[in-house]
């Protein structure tokens, strides 16, 4: 097999087309009925697909002290998270959140390949739920391939119907899921049921309607193949070092027919053509080719090999999670000896670092003072330099706070003018006023001096803002 | 060559590039066909929907079936605009200015709002911001942010002051006064103790600039004893302001005219009194009238008639 490929490498254009002739590509003019055998990795799938998206369905449901405990409120322009509260201000840390879940992704991958697509994915749950009710419904793989075949009659009729059912039920509550993450979740059936939803509400979930229906109902393994862009690019994260379900071909060829009786025949390796592996595929995909972009590793077919092995009463791990090093009789490294893996890690550090930072330096509450730039100072009658501040106050608090303000530096004996009763800056928003410095003018010995203002609250002193600005005189 | 290329049954166009490179005659991909189906389907209904055509025969267009003008869209969406500003100006139409500023989300509207009214009526005598502007004379209107108002600081005398104008009126003392006089008088007036030389009451500036030199507001005469300097605070200015007077009818006299913008009927009455909030909140504001203030029109009025002191519309 070696051979072969480098052959077909030495060529030069001549060779794409002489391989052009064994390219099996799945454009989807079969649907795939992929068989459901019971199995460890079928169980660990099955598990870990639920863990992963209950939180999904329920998590918004979740109450905590009286508000929903997870609510991206766009319209209001913060984020819930039980007790924290992020105001768009504080998104940067968004930015790292990603990241983390980027490269978290990619450490995952170069160790151990696609787990994310094998067992968590979305596009992967859902089409396995959607497949699922489909053998409830329609019988197993042969059974729903007669069907495809039949005629159309009360009996198929019912079944298809039944079917797609199910699956609007699904994709509707998974419209309805996704949108009370983003509004609150009861007001939100409250407005579903009573037909009250805002026109926006009604596109998103119709898109998302849409979307799961055709996506895991429709699409299925085309979206791996063709649409997600993680399957294209996951090559570049994996390496001789990553383990991935392969089919261990040392083993396993020549592949042939098991005669009968169960006659050894010398030269035969382990593989006996059954096509079981390639039968349980979600995607369709003939593992004994080799890792391929269609494989999202659900070890699956490890499952349908392992009870064919013990069948035939060989032993279990002719596909198996293995390297290519192992596969290659390579000593098998340790994980730190794997230096894409490290890197990977050093950036989910950096960036956890930059999150832990951001949450513990978030405050409650900003400050910004843009000071008058037109005209930088007013003379005034007594012979006085007045200064005016636009302050903006930003309150991250979930209640209204009144603020004094202070200033420290600047000119001695400076009067603040616009302070004299506290400001009430509202919650969850910015709050802007005017506050005018006087000084007087033979107080004041540079064009330019350092002042800095401080917010305080009245209701909680914790709660507190600095700015640093400028005081502007006359030339000296 | 060519029967390499052969693959899948599909033909190749006959061409062969750097010895065996073929071009297949496939068809193009279907979505790709049915997107430019699309396309070209979408240009027609375009070019139909909306004036596309730039040719006019006299004052005929082709206006399009879809009957779209880019006025109608800016319109359409100004209504925008004006339902969010609808329910301040709705309030703003019945009160008073001194109501307005103690509103405090009213006078946060107005101070947004009146930047662009200001801008357009306001700024190009009185300065973006009200920052002043001069000429050769020296200042030309006054500043509007300082705490210096020739005809009183209320919100009241602001706003007046916008809807009747006002007009200051000083006699030129280049004939009465000696040049001696006038010198002295111009060195107390720039030291900020015009009552320093006996000249101030025996010349009769008192009669307009008050017995202390401070100024009546009634009048809009000037007070002399602060920092402020309504034209040029130098000694040479302050002699010119003496010897050319305000509003004297000479053409070397000094100009200070505010006019009444409710006599050009430019401005609503809301808009004045927006302007009013607008430049009262530029910092200079008074909150209430001092005691001064108002004791002063009462013995101002009967010597307005000789009024003769620097003055202008604030």
């Amino acid at each position: 097999m070696n051979d072969q490929v480098e052959q077909k490498e030495v060529g030069t254009v001549t060779g794409i087309y002489q391989e052009f002739e064994t390219w099996t590509v799945n454009k989807g003019d079969k649907t795939i009925h992929a068989k459901r055998m019971p199995g460890f990795f079928r169980t660990v799938k099955t598990y870990l697909q639920f863990a992963m998206w209950l939180p999904f369905f329920l998590l918004p449901y979740m109450r905590w002290n009286g508000k929903q405990a997870v609510l991206f409120d766009i319209e209001h322009r913060q984020f819930h998270f039980f007790n924290l509260t992020v105001l768009p201000q504080d998104i940067w840390m968004l930015s790292l959140v990603l990241l983390v879940a980027a490269m978290t992704l990619f450490a995952v991958t170069s160790v151990a390949s696609r787990v994310w697509c094998g067992y968590f994915c979305f596009q992967t749950a859902w089409t396995d739920w959607y497949t699922w009710i489909e053998d409830r419904i329609e019988g197993n793989p042969a059974a729903r391939r007669k069907l495809d075949d039949a005629p159309w009659d009360m009996d198929k009729i019912k079944k298809k119907a039944a079917k797609h059912l199910a699956w609007m039920a699904i994709a509707l509550l998974t419209g309805i899921s996704f949108s009370i993450w983003f509004v609150d979740a009861f007001d939100y059936w409250k407005m579903l049921l009573s037909f009250q939803l805002p026109m926006v509400g009604w596109v998103v979930l119709a898109m998302f309607f849409a979307g799961t229906y055709l996506l895991a109902g429709m699409l299925r393994e085309q979206t791996c193949l063709w649409l997600c862009p993680y399957a294209r690019i996951q090559g570049t994260m994996g390496d001789a070092q990553t383990i991935l379900p392969t089919y261990d071909f040392n083993r396993g060829e020549p592949r042939g027919k098991l005669r009968r009786g169960g006659e050894v025949v010398a030269q035969q390796g382990d593989c006996i053509d059954c096509f079981q592996c390639v039968q349980v595929c979600p995607t369709g995909v003939d593992i004994r080719d080799g890792q391929q972009l269609g494989c999202i590793t659900c070890g699956l077919c490890i499952d349908a090999c392992d009870s064919i092995m013990d069948k035939i009463g060989k032993p279990q791990g002719l596909i198996r999670y293995a390297s290519l090093d192992e596969l290659e009789g390579k000593p098998a490294k340790k994980i730190y000896q794997h230096p894409r893996t490290l890197v990977y890690l050093s950036i989910i550090l950096i960036a956890l670092a930059g999150i832990v930072y951001g949450l513990t330096h978030m405050g409650s509450m900003t400050l910004s003072v843009i000071p008058e730039r037109q005209p930088l100072f007013v003379s005034l009658s007594d012979g006085s330099i007045q200064n005016k501040y636009q302050f903006k106050v930003l309150n991250k608090t979930d209640k209204d706070l009144h603020v004094t303000v202070s200033a420290s530096g600047g000119i001695e004996g400076q009067q603040i003018i616009g302070a004299e009763k506290p400001h009430l800056t509202h919650h969850g928003r910015g709050t802007s006023f005017t506050i005018f410095v006087k000084a007087q003018g033979d107080k004041i010995m540079k064009e330019v001096t350092p002042l800095e203002f401080k917010v305080q609250a009245v209701e909680d002193t914790q709660v507190t803002a600095q700015y640093s600005t400028k005081f502007n005189g006359p030339k000296r | 060559m060519s029967e390499k290329h052969d693959v899948g049954g599909v033909p190749t166009t006959g061409h062969v590039w750097d010895d065996d490179l073929g071009d297949l005659v496939n068809q193009p991909p279907k979505w790709w066909m049915l997107g430019l189906t699309a396309s070209a389907i979408w240009v027609c209904v375009y070019w139909l929907y909306y004036p596309s055509i730039p040719v006019s025969t006299t004052s005929n267009f082709f206006k399009g079936i879809g009957g779209w003008t880019a006025i109608n869209e800016m319109e359409a969406d100004k209504g925008v605009v004006d339902e969010v500003r609808g329910k301040y100006e709705a309030k703003l139409k019945d009160m008073t200015p001194a109501a307005i500023l103690a509103d405090g989300e009213l006078t946060e509207y107005v101070t947004r709002s009146g930047k662009v009214l200001f801008g357009d009526n306001c700024a190009a005598c009185h300065g973006t911001n009200g920052v002043g502007t001069t000429d050769k004379q020296g200042l030309f209107a006054p500043i509007l942010n300082d705490d210096d108002w020739l005809y009183g600081g209320t919100i009241d005398d602001v706003h007046m002051s916008i809807t009747d104008g006002r007009q200051g009126m000083m006699m030129a003392h280049k004939d009465m006064l000696s040049a001696a006089e006038i010198d002295t008088l111009a060195n107390a007036v720039a030291a900020g103790t015009p009552t320093a030389t006996p000249l101030f009451a025996e010349k009769g500036c008192t009669a307009c600039h008050g017995e202390d030199g401070k100024g009546v507001a009634a009048m809009g005469s000037a007070n002399l004893t602060d920092k402020v300097y309504r034209f040029d605070g130098s000694v040479e200015g302050i002699k010119y302001t003496i010897e050319n007077g305000v509003n004297a009818g000479t053409p070397e006299t000094r100009v200070a005219v505010m006019p009444s913008f409710k006599a050009a009927g430019k401005l609503s009455d809301a808009e004045m009194k927006k302007l009013a909030v607008y430049v009262y909140k530029f910092g200079g504001g008074q909150a209430a009238a001092p005691v001064a203030m108002e004791a002063a029109p009462v013995e101002a009025a009967a010597s307005a008639v000789e009024a003769s002191a620097p003055a202008a519309a604030q």
